[in-house]
């Protein structure tokens, strides 16, 4: 049943302040959600006057100076800090993305930062993907074949086959889109959201895979699939600018087609 | 606490294997609604001060009782399927079959009240 209102003990609460340092003139302030399951204690919004002339142009740079030099207790996720990874993945300014290419100067007024929207929360800006990653499993992202591969070679794949995975095999599974859609938002234990099925289709589009079909007959479903009802949060928030809700309306076309 | 695995959580009852039908007639309800609607809207449009009896004897052509028996149809179709997709997005649990069964009663019931006042007026019963 879809939540409109936060339960009692979700409710975000205001929280500590820390000033910037003493003589810092280019500050920005930064409102960042902070949650600790341990203490008992209702979510927070801690905030960090930042001083930019000491810190990185990322939001994820400030994060990092936060959590060195002010607030070691600041939780988040982090590893490559150039896009590639997707473990930075967060709310920014009222938009799914990644900290560490989003600019601090593209935030107008006071930067807002909270974790990916309607998942648990670990801790801070950690949210739980463990059913994020069981539906990226269920789709089997997995080359399939009844055909042994040749002997003495790789799977062979022409230009034009490899060139229809583009824009579909670049996806890092940073959860921005599927945590953006309010179909998700409502149904997403049995709706498998965009980033699984923009990953079934990158499956359902690669010419060497044999088990077309059978992803196509999975995927049929009234909340597998088609609690897609193209609201396009998804190709919105993709912080590399993929298109998982023109993913999705393909295997709807598939499904038509081998209908018709 | 569930000791079920996320997968085994995903994987839930598996797959319908349905639901293109509904989302392929969604489609096509809504582009017969489109010429069906607009003409509706001209034809009410163009009553102006007709009389009830004029309206009546409108109603008994052929062509305007069919597109209007069409138009019922079509329309309470349409509502059924969108109003089905709504309920499955927002309302869970028992609540969720009990206004499913609703849902289809009461379409079907003013899909065959409609055309019954359509037989009515047009064979002038």
């Amino acid at each position: 049943m879809a939540e409109f209102t936060l339960p009692a003990n979700s409710i975000v609460k205001k929280g500590k302040q820390f000033e910037a340092p003493t003589g810092a003139t280019n500050t920005k302030r930064f409102k960042v959600y902070r949650y600790d399951p341990d203490d008992g204690q209702n979510p927070r919004v801690d905030v960090y006057d930042v001083d930019l002339d000491s810190c990185g142009p990322m939001v994820l740079d400030a994060l990092i100076k936060i959590k060195n030099e002010v607030d070691s207790t600041l939780t988040f996720r982090r590893s490559c800090r150039e896009g590639i990874c997707g473990s930075c993945s967060m709310n920014i300014d009222g938009m799914n993305t990644l900290a560490c290419i989003k600019a601090i100067a593209d935030c107008k007024g006071d930067v807002e930062i909270y974790p990916l929207p309607h998942m648990g929360v670990v801790k801070d800006l950690v949210p739980d993907l463990t059913n994020f990653y069981a539906q990226y499993a269920s789709v089997q992202p997995w080359m399939q074949t009844d055909t042994p591969p040749p002997p003495d070679r790789e799977r062979l794949q022409s230009k034009a086959d490899r060139e229809r995975l583009e824009g579909l095999e670049e996806c890092i599974l940073c959860a921005c889109c599927s945590t953006s859609c309010p179909s998700y938002w409502w149904n997403s234990d049995r709706y498998l959201g965009p980033a699984a099925l923009l990953a079934a289709y990158r499956w359902i589009s690669d010419s060497r895979d044999e088990a077309t079909g059978e992803r196509l007959d999975e995927l049929e479903d009234p909340f597998k699939l088609y609690r897609c009802h193209t609201i396009m949060n998804c190709t919105n928030a993709c912080p590399k600018n993929l298109n998982p809700a023109k993913a999705i309306a393909e295997i709807k076309k598939l499904i038509i087609q081998r209908k018709t | 606490m569930s000791l079920r695995t996320p997968l085994s959580n995903v994987k839930g009852l598996g797959s319908a294997k349905e639901g293109a039908h509904h989302w392929w007639m969604q489609r096509l309800t809504s582009i017969a609604l489109l010429p069906l609607t607009l003409w509706l809207a001209f034809s009410v449009a163009s009553f102006g001060s007709m009389s009830y009896l004029s309206v009546v004897a409108w109603m008994q052509s052929p062509l305007v009782a069919v597109a209007a028996a069409l138009l019922v149809v079509v329309l309470l179709y349409h509502l059924q399927l969108g109003a089905q997709v709504i309920i499955e997005d927002y309302v869970g649990g028992w609540l969720r079959i009990t206004s499913l069964i609703m849902l289809n009663f009461a379409c079907i019931a003013l899909a065959f009240l409609g055309l019954f006042s359509i037989i009515k007026v047009s064979l002038a019963l």
